[in-house]
């Protein structure tokens, strides 16, 4: 798979997401918005960072220009797409993904680790994980929070479309275990396209093994067919 | 053509948690103030020209939902008035 890195004025974690894919042994390079999607994209990453300086509101600038015209054909056409933190932010601005991700309970930025329980092990970003598996993965965002209408969430969740639920290290999805004051604990969910995924933790980085955790390798892992 | 400022005010619909404005309410309570509760809301002051006050209303409509707000988590108002 050829990885689309999505660069956008103020991403932060692009060149970790294309170093923690080459680590797993993917094709991956960085691709500046305006530039558009390469040629032979077989995949493509929204990763975190600050796009636009979050102006208005955390995705919403990015999710408005021109290259998400292209992810969205290329969306149509089947290739996977991954948003992390603000690349998840910027998926549900563009109603790629449900819901929103809005200003942490907290109000504040918060940048730890949290455990997250893969919900759905049947989707193509959890299938090297079992269902009930608990990941140590870190968060680092001020508007991380997860909003939806509450039967548009049981509808979400009926079709088996959250992927990560915050939990406590034993598994146990608790209030306390949620970071952000996010709806039910979501922590990643999956689009219209089961081939799109959302998540505000960052598996890239929990990838390579040097800097501690490497519980989201096998998120990357299924996202790019490795 | 007429110009008109119309003026769009963005809110959380009701039941969405607000940590801004409580940290804001937290806050005035500790300088004293007594109050019961406080929301916050986004307003957009848009100067355009437009065959009516109708056609306005309507591109400033059309503005909000495509980027102001989130519908998602906002509801809005939108008034205009001629310049």
């Amino acid at each position: 798979m050829t990885v689309a890195v999505l660069q956008f004025g103020g991403s932060n974690c692009d060149r970790d997401t294309v170093r923690a894919l080459e680590h797993l042994g993917a094709d991956a390079r960085l691709v500046w918005h305006e530039d558009g999607l390469p040629p032979g994209t077989t995949g493509i990453v929204l990763p975190g960072g600050f796009s636009y300086g979050d102006y208005l509101r955390a995705g919403a600038m990015a999710a408005r220009s021109p290259v998400m015209e292209e992810v969205r054909e290329a969306v149509a056409s089947g290739t996977p797409v991954l948003g992390v933190c603000n690349g998840a932010q910027i998926g549900c601005e563009a109603s790629l993904t449900p819901g929103a991700f809005t200003i942490n309970r907290s109000a504040r930025f918060q940048c730890e680790h949290v455990h997250v329980r893969v919900e759905n092990a049947d989707t193509r970003f959890t299938r090297h994980y079992e269902e009930g598996d608990v990941l140590e993965l870190p968060i680092a965002h001020g508007e991380g929070r997860f909003e939806m209408d509450t039967e548009e969430l049981e509808t979400l969740t009926a079709q088996d479309r959250i992927l990560f639920r915050y939990c406590d290290a034993d598994g146990e999805v608790t209030s306390d275990a949620n970071p952000n004051g996010s709806k039910d604990n979501v922590a990643g969910v999956l689009g219209e396209a089961d081939h799109v995924a959302v998540l505000m933790p960052h598996p890239e980085r929990a990838t390579l093994p040097d800097i501690g955790s490497t519980d989201g390798q096998d998120i990357l892992r299924g996202f790019a067919d490795l | 053509m007429p110009g008109y400022t119309v003026t769009v005010t963005v809110r959380l619909k009701q039941g969405v948690l607000d940590p801004e404005a409580e940290t804001t309410q937290r806050a005035l309570e500790r300088l004293g103030f007594d109050l019961e509760d406080l929301r916050s809301a986004d307003q957009f002051e848009l100067d355009l020209t437009a065959e009516d006050a109708e056609a306005a209303q309507e591109r400033a409509e059309e503005m909000t939902e495509r980027l102001l707000a989130n519908p998602t988590i906002h509801d809005y108002e939108v008034a205009v008035d001629p310049r």
